[in-house]
This record gives structure tokens, C-alpha cells and sequence, in this order.
């Protein structure tokens, strides 16, 4: 006859979690490698618009940033209300903006500069007046090709 | 005699690698950035000859005032027809229609004898005209060309253009000579005044 024993000293055995490191260092590294550190501190509020026919940027290393738009609220009181431009990390006048392609362009390999390309980040509330400003300055320093930064949505018509 | 080492604890590890991962976490922006990409005209030298003038039926012009508005060819013009209206106006018309502009014959790999529009839309805008409605006429324009290339490419690749540009870079390029991206903005005016 079958015996059923039920002692009750018999414990589960323990789940071993020497692999536990293993996984974690798996999902760090993945973070690591896919991290792209924030560069610059907005000193403006840029609400980027909708578009529908967007490219992506590839290579990071070859985009210079413009961002415009109004001051965050903390910098409204000293820098007004009015739409501004910040390169880098502190608000600039139109007339920076040829200096600032120029030392980008130091830094891309020579043979890469022709792929150099602008990202406008621009505030969709912002008036043109001062995105044309810069763009003719763009123009200019010979940074010809831009990109509007847009958020991508789905086509609806 | 060599004197056996202790085992380094290892317990320890899987919170060292978590703080890392929970750091990396945090500081991680997975956001693409993407946006509608445009050539500006190189600047003109000093002594530029005039540029040549265009027939008028082949300009198709979209203004937008500091109200945001759209005048459209004269008329006032609304951002649900605009795509409908350039893409027929950008669609090569043979035998010629004067309501539509000239077309041109050219040879194209892949593609053959092809009969290009030699439409352009021009787009101009006001200084006070808002960058929202400004980016909505760019994807509009962009749009009725990327639909005009699609068709193309279907009818003679049996692909999507996008698909195109993944798969045959020299068919693409067929593809983009066939319909080539023809839209100039003129520089800012100040209609509407200011605002």
C-alpha cells in the first residue's frame, strides 16, 4: 500500500538568486547603452508642434540645437515675456548664432560637415518674426539645412 | 604554502548593480527627435543677377497673415483643402492645360521618358504669424509631395516611397527627380501689421 507520509519539516526548497546580479547588470547595461544624458538646461519653454511628415535626426553629434521661446517662469521676471533664443545654456541675440555654428563645425570632423545640421526647437506658440531672424542669419553662416523639431502624430486626412 | 584566500561575499552585488540601474533610469530620455526637415536658399551674393522670371500659371502662393489666415492663390484659403489643392497643382498635366502649369519632358533612370511639373509652390508669411500654423502649412506642403512620390513609386516600383528609400537608394532618387521637392518661401512681409 501506498504510504502518505506528512511530516511537516519538509520545507520548499530555496529559489537560488545567484543569477539575480546577472539580469540586473543586463538591464543596466541596456540603460546604460540607450542613456542619452540631457545637455543643456532650458532656460525657455519650448511646446513643440504637431507634424506628420517627420524625419529623424540619426547622428546626435552633428545637430546644433536652437531652442526658442518664452522664459521658464522663474526667469520671466528678470528676461520679460517676450519669445527668446538660447544656445547652449544661457539665452543669446540673433547675432550669436553665426559664432556658435562656427565653433560646432570645429568640432565635427571635416569630411562630416556637410551633414551638419540645425535643430530649430521652437515654442508652437512663438511668432515667425524671430524665427525668420534666425533663419536668415542661418543662412548666412551657410548652416542651410534645418529641421524643424516636430512631435510626430498619425496623418489624419 | 599558499594560503587559501576568503571568498569575497557577493550578495552585495545585485544592490550596487540596482542602485546603478535605478540611476540610469531616472537620467534616461528615451525620446527620438524628430522633425520636418527643410534646405534654406544659400545667401545671395552682392551682385546677384535678377532671377529669372517665372510664368505666372506656374507659381501656386500660399501667404499667411499675423491672424494665422491662409490666402491661398488669391483666395482665402483653408489647411483642410490646402494638400488637395497642391497636389493637383503639382500633378504633371499633359497635353498642357494652361490652368495648370507647364510641364517638361526629361529622361530618368529607371523610370524613362517623364513629363515634370514645373510648378513651385511659393509660400511667404507674416512676422506675426503664429509658428504653430506655420509648421501645419510646411507638413501640408510636405505632405502633397510625399503623396505625389508615393503614387509614383507604387505605380512604377510597387512601393510606398519610404519603403523605397529603405530598400533602392538610385530608385529613390528616380523618384525624387520626378517630383522634385518645389517649394520656395519668400522673405517675411509685414501684411496685417503688427500684433
Amino acid at each position: 500500500m501506498a504510504k502518505f507520509r506528512k511530516d511537516g519539516n519538509k520545507k520548499l526548497p530555496a529559489i537560488s538568486t545567484a543569477s539575480l546580479p546577472d539580469i540586473i547588470f543586463m538591464l543596466l547595461f541596456f540603460f546604460m547603452v540607450t542613456t542619452v544624458m540631457r545637455e543643456v538646461t532650458l532656460v525657455v519653454v519650448v511646446h513643440a508642434p504637431e507634424a506628420s511628415e517627420v524625419q529623424k535626426l540619426e547622428d546626435k553629434s552633428l545637430v546644433s540645437f536652437i531652442y526658442i521661446g518664452k522664459p521658464t517662469p522663474q526667469l520671466a521676471a528678470k528676461w520679460g515675456e517676450a519669445d527668446r533664443i538660447q544656445l547652449n545654456d544661457a539665452f543669446a541675440e540673433v547675432n550669436q548664432i553665426r559664432d556658435f555654428i562656427n565653433i560646432k563645425l570645429t568640432k565635427i570632423p571635416e569630411y562630416k560637415r556637410k551633414k551638419h545640421i540645425v535643430s530649430m526647437k521652437v515654442d508652437k506658440d512663438s511668432k515667425m518674426g524671430i524665427v525668420t531672424d534666425v533663419k536668415q542669419e542661418l543662412r548666412k553662416a551657410n548652416a542651410l539645412k534645418i529641421n524643424y523639431s516636430t512631435r510626430k502624430v498619425a496623418d489624419t486626412k | 604554502m599558499i594560503r587559501e584566500t576568503p571568498e569575497i561575499n557577493a550578495g552585495s552585488m545585485a544592490d550596487i548593480a540596482f542602485l546603478l540601474l535605478i540611476f540610469f533610469l531616472v537620467t534616461t530620455t528615451m525620446d527620438v527627435d524628430s522633425g520636418i526637415v527643410r534646405k534654406l536658399p544659400p545667401p545671395l551674393p552682392a551682385n546677384a543677377p535678377e532671377p529669372p522670371k517665372v510664368n505666372k500659371r506656374n507659381i501656386f502662393t500660399v501667404l499667411i497673415n499675423s491672424h494665422d489666415q491662409l490666402l491661398v492663390n488669391g483666395k482665402i484659403g483653408n489647411l483642410d483643402y490646402l494638400r488637395k489643392d497642391v497636389k493637383n497643382f503639382l500633378t504633371p498635366h499633359v497635353p498642357n492645360n494652361p490652368k495648370f502649369p507647364e510641364t517638361k519632358q526629361i529622361d530618368i533612370d529607371y523610370i524613362g521618358k517623364y513629363d515634370q511639373s514645373k510648378g513651385i509652390v511659393s509660400m511667404q508669411n507674416d512676422r506675426g504669424t503664429s509658428y504653430k500654423t506655420y509648421i501645419a502649412v510646411q507638413n501640408e506642403l510636405a505632405a502633397a509631395v510625399r503623396e505625389l512620390r508615393d503614387e509614383l513609386s507604387r505605380q512604377y516600383f510597387g512601393m510606398d516611397f519610404k519603403e523605397l528609400l529603405k530598400t533602392d537608394k538610385d530608385k529613390a532618387k528616380a523618384i525624387q527627380k520626378a517630383i522634385p521637392m518645389s517649394i520656395s518661401e519668400a522673405e517675411p512681409a509685414n501684411f496685417g501689421g503688427n500684433k
